[in-house]
């Protein structure tokens, strides 16, 4: 506890020479995350609607006996649609295993929620799917709350 | 009766399996170095933390009950209504990781949380 509270202690108060490479640390911090981020809008939507697309093709799951579980199973990993999500989702989860090796769980998952308008894009311009204006004002008000996220500071764990 | 479980599974096993992923690469350390070989270093770290196998186990389970869950609902339905992850998310933060989730944090989650509750009512 004493050791932790002398470490606090030299965060905080460090010499007035220093802060400068600190601002510079912490821009490189950012940036590095928003740019991660950025993938995981970008490939996990896209994965999350290329298998939507994929599985409304093959039909509703059904499970009722072994032999439709492996007619299920063959269906789905034919498909070439499913493969492309399963690429796309890989690569969004690649960005998320990065950039929580520096960032919050608490600060990433919810910033991560723009995700959510472009399901909702990618759902209206590439499955037509409809929609409703009730649904649009949700998504905006899931983007505010992501505003509110990304003012918080990204780290508040120390590194260990 | 069918979709609630999967429901319950997607957002039970994949939040619980990001959490445990998360501690895992907490365990890794900061990645600094983007080059291929070192990414590839640094995947060979996380498989040697056992929480990154638990993680991914129940991650793959959230997977194929999200597989489930698409091949009866829209997209812009079942996506959404996995948001319901989020206070999973902060409390999970908080009480696993030790995060410090902060009042403005919160009213953060709180704002999803409203945003997916709309975005469910506004089906048609």
């Amino acid at each position: 506890m004493k050791l932790r509270h002398a470490q606090a202690n030299r965060l905080y108060y460090k010499p007035m020479e220093s802060s400068d490479s600190r601002m510079k640390s912490s821009a490189s911090l950012h940036f590095k995350t928003y740019l991660l981020i950025f993938l995981m809008v970008i490939f996990g939507p896209l994965g999350n609607v290329l298998l939507g697309k994929g599985m409304k093709r093959i039909g509703a799951a059904s499970l009722g006996t072994p032999t439709d579980a492996i007619d299920l199973l063959s269906r789905v990993l034919t498909s070439g649609t499913i493969w492309l999500g399963i690429a796309s989702l890989m690569t969004f989860f690649a960005a998320y295993m990065l950039v929580l090796s520096w960032a919050d769980y608490s600060y990433v998952q919810p910033a991560s929620s723009v995700a959510y308008a472009m399901v909702a894009l990618l759902a209206h311009f590439m499955l037509r799917e409809v929609v409703t204006p009730l649904r649009w004002m949700g998504v905006l008000v899931i983007c505010l709350g992501v505003l509110v996220v990304g003012q918080t500071p990204p780290r508040t764990t120390e590194p260990s | 009766m069918r979709e609630p479980i999967l429901y319950l599974l997607i957002i039970g096993a994949g939040t619980g399996g990001e959490l445990c992923v998360s501690r895992a690469m907490k365990a890794v350390g900061e990645v600094k170095d983007f080059r291929p070989t070192a990414l590839l270093r640094v995947a060979g770290r996380a498989l040697r933390v056992p929480w990154m196998w638990a993680g991914l186990t129940l991650m793959a389970t959230g997977f194929f009950a999200l597989l489930g869950a698409l091949s009866i609902e829209n997209v812009s339905l079942v996506v959404p209504v996995t948001a319901l992850s989020y206070a999973a998310g902060a409390l999970g933060g908080r009480f696993f990781l030790g995060e410090q989730v902060t009042r403005r944090r919160w009213a953060g989650v709180l704002l999803v949380c409203f945003g997916v509750a709309l975005v469910i009512m506004g089906r048609r």
